[in-house]
Formats: C-alpha cells, structure tokens, sequence
C-alpha cells in the first residue's frame, strides 16, 4: 500500500492558548479505513479540520496524494469529502437540491446520474424533494454523507459518524462505509467506541490530549485492548493470595473480599477454568461473579503510561 | 478559477430569493411606493420645485438609494451569516475555492438582488411622478457601483455579526439615519451652512447627489467627487474582506 496522507509535525494551538494537536505524525494508506480513537477533546475533530481547511494549522505540513494541502489547496480539496459531527444542513433546502449544490461547489459539472446514484446508496431517493428540516436526525446524517460523496471524492473523512445514532441505523452507517472502501474510497473516521473501530477499521490511531498514542492495525491493537477482569466475590475474606492460586495472575482487593483475575478474552485459553478448578481444590468459595471489560478510559491509562 | 462552484453559491443564493419573493421583493416594493404617495403625491404637492425638479421626482434616486443601500447591506450580511449561524459553513471553508470565489459568489448575488430591486422601484416611480434620466449609463453605473459597495460591505457585517440583533444594527441604526441625513428627501443647499460642512462628512451625500445627478443633471457636489468616494468605498470593503480571509477573522479558528 502506498500513502495517500502525510501528516507531519501538525501542530494547532488555538488563540486562548489551547493546545489541540501537538506535533501529529501521521500516515494514512491508500485504500483503507483508519480510526481515530480518543476521547472527547482529544483532537481528533481539529486534525480533520486542519486537513480538510477549516482550521488554520500552527506549524507542521500535510501532502495528500503528494500534494499540499495549502499551496495545492484545490486540488487537494476536490479530492476530500468532508461530512462533520454536528448535524449543520440547509434546513430549508431539498435533499436533491443541496447534495447538487456540494456538488457544483466543489467543482464538478452536474451529474444528475450520480446523484441519483449517490441518494440510492444512501436510502435517500425517495426523499430527495423532501426539505432537509423535515428529516429524522438519522436522514440527516445520510445528507451529509450524500453531500460530501457528491463530487466523488477519492478520500473520506467521517466525524464520529455514528454519534447519537441508533443501532440499526449504525449498522446501515458501517454497511455505508464499507460499500465506499469496495469502491476505493480511502476513510477516515473518527470515534470515540471501542467497537465502531474494532467492526470497521483496518488500522486504528489512537489520540489523547492532542497527541497519537499508538498506530497499529485492528488486530494487533485489539490484542491490547481486549483485556477483561474477572471478579470473584469470595465467601469468606482472605488475607492473602494462596500458594495454590499463585500460578495465575490474581490480585486481591483491599478488603480481602473479592479476586481480580486479568484476562485475555482473544487468547486461545483465557485460564478462568483451571483458575476455577484450583479455586475449588484448595477449597475457596465466592458468593458472587462478574466480568469487567476494561473501559477506553483504562485504556488510554495505559496506553499512556507505556508510552512514558 | 473554479466558475462551477462560483455558479452553484450564486444560484444557491438567488434560489433563496426566490423562496421568499414576498418578504424580498413586495415589502421593499410596498414601502417605497408609500414614501412616494405622502412625501412625492400628498406632501410634494405643496413643496417648490428643487432645483427645477418637481419635488416627487426630486426624492425619487435618493429612495433608489435608500433601498439599495439598505437591501445590499442586509442581503449580503444574511447570506453569509446564515451558513455560519447553521454550521454549514464547513462546507464552504473545505472546498476547493478561493476567499475570492467565496466572495464572487455571495457578493454577487446579494447586489444582483438589489439591482434588481432598483430597477423594479425605479419602474414603481415612474407610476407615480414624471421620471427623466439624463444620463443612463452614469445612473447605472452607480446602480451597480453601489450595490457591489455595499454587499461587500453586508458581507462583512455578516462575518462580524454574532447574533441575529447585530446584523440589523448597522442598517438600521447607521445606514437608514445616514440617509435620511444624506439629502434623500432635500438639498444639502437647503440646509444652514454650519449644517452643510457637517453634512459632508456623510458618505451617504456623495451617492445619492451623484446618483440624483445622472437624473436630472443637477447635484450637491461635483459627480466626479460622487464617483471617487463610491469607488474609496469599494476599495475599503475589498481591503477589509481580504484581511478577513487572510487572517480567517471569525471564519476559521
């Protein structure tokens, strides 16, 4: 694979002093779907900004397609579709009416065909002549992707396209997205659920307070990630770890009423059985269970941490 | 130079105003032809002539001017404040055009509007009082002068404004007083002399003297004065703008 994006040393410190990205390296693969993964405020939204030219960056330089974006602005642009995380339309407007209009503002000649193409893919044909403000927020959204799939952009960048939306309609949006990539489109999106980039992407980056933490593909990541607690609730207390147990990977909670086994849930044996059975011979009880699943806070924690 | 996209802002505002054809057209309309029955028919009938003009006549390129000022300025400040007010702005901001596209296309726009607006009054006029233009292409040159002036000067209030409320500010609280002052409805030679050298420093007398000039041949100041002020004017609303978009003023963060 070649790069379709290069990002490097992407700074963006705004006015009251905050500084939203530090010094981003980043390369995007022709072709793919990459994640970016954070938190809320990490500066996922400002990266696509800068890119995309909606944000003036403070230092650093992007090529796309060996282009840069600012001294090539046009045709970087013509390539980029662009559908935002907040819901911003036309409200006044038809659906036809304004997906047509991205179109001509990006410099394309009409092309009804396409649109209609475009509105099919999207399940909004039959509301082309409807006023955007009669929509759902869930068509709305789809109008945004029309928009920004309207002048056949090579390159797709999607802010937290599943945020507020239901579940069926989440997973229409994966369909959506994974249709764009059969058709070559390279996507980028950004979220911040474990699962929307376990089920979608091929690589995944992961950014915390404006700067990339890690950049692996799903997999590898995912191994990372994966990790869950196992919770016993012990019926009598304990003042330590029994030498029976000491071959797994327990701890034992302050109070002495519960113990916390790690595990692996992608590992070919997770060990809660031998645990389990272990636990029995050497004749300690729970009361209770409950499986923990670390939360992408966790995560980053960690992530963090190893990173220091 | 990307004319589609130049295209498609321009027909995308000039469908706006064909959506509320009503409110843009028949209200400015309705208004101007009810200063023409009490200040031209009711009161112009008991007032001398100006300067050998029947009074009706007289006001008439100073209302033009009222309109057009007031429909450019407000036009072209909602056609730029809408899509920042909604969010669609990202769109603009992320597609392959220029500021100065950006600016062709709803500049444009709002002062085709209001051009159209002028000839339509103008038209309403000649219902109602003797119309004459001396010299045409000078009428119109200003028509569109001043209209391209001041829908540059809309958009940047449509780029400052951070509210509904400031974008009628200006109109109303400095464009409409600064006409009614600008010699609209009299001669500035009508007024004490204190009064006249004041009055000079309204902007506002040196388009509607010139533009009442290429009526009827009669002005306050020489019409070559009127022209260079108009064109002063365009240039400090083009600097402004290109300020705005080099340093994304309000624009981009």
């Amino acid at each position: 694979m070649t790069a379709i994006i290069s990002i490097s040393g992407l700074s963006k410190t705004y006015a009251s002093g905050f500084q939203a990205l530090k010094s981003i390296d980043l390369t995007i693969e022709r072709g793919e779907i990459f994640a970016l993964l954070g938190p809320n405020g990490a500066g996922k939204t400002t990266l696509i900004s800068a890119i995309c030219g909606i944000v003036n960056p403070t230092g650093g330089s992007v090529t796309v397609d060996g282009l840069d974006i600012a001294k090539d602005f046009r045709a970087v642009r013509a390539m980029i579709g662009l559908v935002p995380q907040e819901l911003a339309t036309d409200m006044f407007e038809t659906v036809l009416a304004t997906v047509s209009f991205s179109r001509g503002l990006f410099g394309k000649s009409a092309n009804p065909k396409h649109i209609e193409t475009v509105l099919r893919q999207l399940s909004l044909w039959d509301k082309r002549n409807d006023k955007i403000m009669t929509l759902s927020g869930g068509m709305k959204r789809r109008v945004l992707i029309a928009k920004a799939l309207a002048h056949e952009p090579l390159i797709l960048f999607l802010d937290e396209p599943t945020a507020g939306v239901d579940v069926a309609l989440r997973r229409d949006m994966w369909d959506i997205v994974r249709a764009m990539r059969e058709s070559g489109v390279t996507i980028i999106l950004t979220t911040h659920y474990i699962e929307e980039a376990e089920e979608m992407a091929d690589r995944i980056g992961v950014i915390n307070k404006g700067e990339i933490i890690v950049v692996e593909g799903k997999d590898e990541l995912m191994r990372k990630l994966g990790k869950k607690q196992l919770e016993l609730h012990l019926s009598t207390p304990l003042e330590g770890i029994p030498d029976a147990l000491s071959p797994h990977d327990l701890q034992l909670n302050e109070e002495g009423t519960a113990l916390v086994y790690t595990y692996d849930t992608r590992a070919e044996r997770t060990g809660i059985t031998s645990l389990l059975n272990d636990m029995r011979e050497a004749g300690i009880g729970f009361s209770d269970i409950s499986t923990t699943q670390s939360s992408l806070e966790d995560i980053f924690v960690d992530l963090v941490e190893k990173s220091q | 130079m990307n004319f589609t996209a130049v295209r498609a802002i321009y027909l995308f505002e000039m469908s706006r105003w064909g959506r509320t054809l009503l409110q843009s057209v028949a209200s400015p309309v309705l208004s101007t032809s009810l200063y023409f029955i009490v200040f031209g028919a009711a009161i112009g009938s008991r007032i001398e002539s100006i300067d050998g003009v029947s009074y009706g006549a007289f006001i008439v390129p100073g209302l033009v001017m009222l309109l057009l000022l007031n429909e450019s300025t407000s036009n072209a400040a909602f056609g730029i404040y809408f899509p920042r007010f909604t969010g669609t702005i990202y769109e603009i901001l992320s597609a392959p055009i220029s500021p100065f596209e950006v600016v062709l296309g709803y500049v444009g726009a709002a002062a085709t509007k209001s051009i159209v607006l002028g000839l339509i009054i103008l038209a309403t006029a000649s219902f109602f009082v003797d119309l004459r233009i001396e010299h045409p292409l000078v009428m119109l040159l200003f028509l569109v002068l001043t209209a391209i002036s001041f829908s540059l000067f809309g958009f940047i209030i449509g780029i400052w404004a951070d509210g509904f409320e400031k974008l009628q500010v200006i109109p109303l609280l400095v464009l409409t007083p600064l006409t009614f002052l600008g010699g609209t409805f009299y001669s500035i030679n009508m007024l004490p002399p204190f009064w006249q050298t004041v009055t000079l420093f309204n902007p506002i007398v040196y388009l509607v003297s010139g533009f009442r000039w290429s009526f009827y041949g009669v002005s306050d100041v020489p019409v070559a004065v009127s022209l260079g002020m108009t064109v002063l004017f365009l240039l400090v609303c083009l600097t402004g703008i290109w300020w705005i978009f080099r340093t994304g003023y309000r624009l981009k963060a």
